[in-house]
């Protein structure tokens, strides 16, 4: 954890590799949100629409039912799945978009795989009145259709990413290419905490709030610190901002569940940390699956929101450090954990959450029944439909 | 391959363009387009026609600086196991062929191979440098000391939102030559190069004595003429790129090479009659 502080650098990773046409914009962007944090007027406009518009603080929720089958610990869930929108996306969009009209830009364009960061940001857009288009690769349009309708209600465009694996990965190098042509009126409103710096540190302190709530909330119900939070890791950003706040405390233990897809061995994974080595992509330095000539390999996940070849550089810095640990959790083992907390709690989670409640079933059987942990639920299932008719033959013509 | 010169960077042919009191054309295609050898032969047809310098193009799987031709190109050329050890073979067929070979690749491919065993064997293969068009100085400490070690020369890009710090800054780090990417956004033949293309070849002069060479959508010989008008070379990748691309065989996309490759040398000649 030593070594001095570089901006941008989380020891190794991090940085700005990017196309020399952005750096005034990275620039800019660096100065307004280093502006905006000491802002007294920013920062109770962030927290009026917090408290008015997405419902903030989110409560936590102790799920005993759901811990029976998780070695007997008390287990508290972090309910981001509760704010506007259904998941914790909406906290660092509400920022952005702030950012954005302070910078006198009026056009946001946004990657998305899930389609969670697109409605939070046609959302925001819709209620800033900024003009919006939203890039999601073409697979992810047909798996997530239900939030393609929501994103174009609101007033967004979005366009289908054909090319390359028509994946997250590919919205983003659109996105990027869109970037760098508009990018006098344009923000790249970025969902995650990767990209170039400042996006990786903007888009966590953005984020924070979710583990400095519930730090308090967990303190207050339980009356001590968890032993472990736990938090699905596709880029990273609910994992960032419920880790942030426990890095100094030291008995705190925190996991990333990465998406195993159907196995490390399949090669249909997105378990960066199970599988790969440092490189760049998106701007940024962090573990990347790649091939041996430094080609970006495709990425597998049940949940379209964790389907990304890297992953956050602070993620890969924690986890060299050694604060962090990283596990995996396949699609068939977050199914059943999907299914477990809708039948003993009464909360359907996003398939990307699902990840993190896999992770503590197998956290809390290790610890036993006098730990307590607290589980980041990212967001709420209903777009995964779909995906749960189709896994267990909920409707005619599903299959298992 | 070629034996090791004590100079093999760009500077001496663009100092001969410059005393021939004319620009340099500097040609772009991708390796393994339409294949390996498709590509080595059209490679070496551009410096036949007139080609200057050859920027050999390394295919990446996440080209976020280029246009739709581009990254096709590059698709199809990953699709068919095009290999990073291609672009070596394809460097030296273009040195043996009399012009300077400088790849441009995406950062990440140096790095997997490591940036100081990159830099060995492409000085090996008779390379110039490097064009790195997401790789910023402030990143590049170690392909600074990689191509000091190889006598390598460092094309960096400037563009026009570019303000005078930052083309200090880039200047200071090139060696070679410095691209002046004319338009904001990615490659792409375009019908206009961009209005502030010589206002940015002018700011960026005022900034380095380095050869300041333009690029970013020039397709034609009068767009060649006009850049040539006031800059030091004029760089040309996607109109080339589409002889192939459009052609139903190689030797059809090589006879187009062949003509516009001509028609870009003539215009690099040419005064341009608005200056």
């Amino acid at each position: 954890m030593s070594g001095e502080y570089t901006p941008g650098r989380f020891g190794a990773f991090g940085g700005r590799y990017v196309p020399e046409a952005l750096v005034p914009a990275l620039e800019e962007l660096d100065e307004a949100r280093q502006k905006a944090a000491v802002d007294p007027d920013f920062l109770a406009e962030l927290d009026r629409l917090h408290r008015t518009y997405s419902g903030r603080p989110s409560i936590i929720t102790e799920v005993p039912r759901f811990a029976g089958h998780a070695g007997g610990a008390r287990i508290f869930l972090k309910r981001e799945d509760l704010n506007h929108t259904g998941s914790h996306k909406i906290n660092n969009v509400l920022a952005q978009a702030l950012l954005t009209k302070r910078m006198g830009k009026t056009r946001v364009i946004a990657e998305t795989g899930a389609g969670q960061h697109g409605v939070a940001t046609a959302t925001a857009a819709a209620l800033m009145g900024l003009e919006c288009r939203i890039y999601m690769g073409k697979v992810d349009t047909e798996r997530q259709a239900l939030n393609v309708a929501r994103m174009r209600m609101l007033g967004a465009e979005v366009v289908p990413v054909e090319h390359g694996s028509a994946t997250l990965k590919d919205a983003i190098n659109e996105a990027l290419r869109d970037w760098v042509t508009n990018v006098g009126t344009t923000h790249y409103l970025i969902g995650t905490v990767t990209g170039p710096h400042p996006f990786p540190e903007m888009v966590r302190d953005f984020h924070r709030i979710i583990g400095v709530e519930a730090r308090a909330q967990v303190l207050q119900e339980a009356g001590r610190l968890p032993d472990a939070v736990i938090a699905c890791v596709g880029g990273g950003s609910n994992a960032m901002g419920i880790f942030h706040r426990f890095i100094d405390d030291e008995g705190v233990r925190l996991i990333g569940i990465e998406a195993g897809g159907e196995g490390i061995e399949s090669g249909r994974h997105a378990a960066r940390f199970a599988s790969a080595d440092p490189g760049v992509l998106h701007g940024a330095m962090s573990y990347l699956m790649q091939d041996a000539d430094g080609q970006t390999v495709e990425s597998h996940s049940i949940s379209a929101g964790l389907d990304y070849p890297s992953v956050g550089p602070e993620h890969s810095f924690l986890r060299d450090s050694g604060r962090a640990e990283y596990r995996y959790a396949t699609d068939g083992a977050v199914m059943e954990a999907f299914e477990l907390l809708c039948r003993t709690e009464g909360i359907i989670p996003a398939l990307e959450s699902a990840h993190a409640l896999a992770g503590a079933i197998e956290v809390g059987r290790e610890l036993g029944p006098q730990a307590l942990l607290l589980v980041c639920l990212s967001g709420r299932g209903d777009k995964d439909m779909h995906t749960a008719a189709a896994w267990f033959g909920l409707v005619e013509d599903g299959k298992k | 391959m070629s034996t090791l010169h004590l100079s093999t960077g760009v500077g001496g042919v663009l100092a001969r363009c410059r005393a021939e009191g004319r620009a340099a054309l500097i040609g772009y295609l991708p390796v393994g387009y339409p294949s390996v050898e498709g590509s080595i032969e059209a490679m070496v047809a551009m410096v036949e026609a007139g080609v200057d310098i050859v920027e050999v193009g390394v295919p990446y799987s996440d080209p976020v600086m280029d246009g739709p031709l581009i990254q096709a190109a590059a698709a199809a050329a990953l699709e068919a196991g095009t290999r990073v050890d291609d672009v070596f073979t394809a460097t030296a067929a273009v040195r043996e062929a009399g012009a300077p070979p400088i790849p441009m690749t995406y950062w990440n491919v140096v790095l997997r191979r490591g940036v100081e065993r990159f830099a060995a064997d492409l000085a090996a293969a008779g390379g110039a440098g490097l064009i790195t068009p997401d790789l910023i100085p402030d990143e590049a400490g170690d392909w600074v000391a990689a191509s000091d070690a190889h006598g390598l020369d460092r094309v960096f890009l400037v563009a026009p939102v570019s303000t005078d710090e930052r083309l200090a800054v880039v200047t200071a780090a090139c060696r070679g030559f410095v691209y002046a990417a004319s338009t904001m956004g990615v490659t792409g033949v375009r019908s206009a190069v961009g209005g502030g293309a010589a206002e940015l070849f002018a700011r960026t002069r005022a900034a380095t004595d380095l050869p300041v060479c333009v690029g970013l959508g020039v397709s034609t010989r009068e767009q060649a003429a006009e850049v040539a008008s006031y800059a030091d070379g004029v760089i040309v990748g996607s109109a080339l790129v589409r002889c192939l691309a459009e052609a139903r065989e190689l030797s059809e996309g090589l006879d187009a090479l062949r003509s516009l490759t001509a028609e870009l040398a003539a215009g690099v000649r040419q005064r341009h009659p608005n200056t």
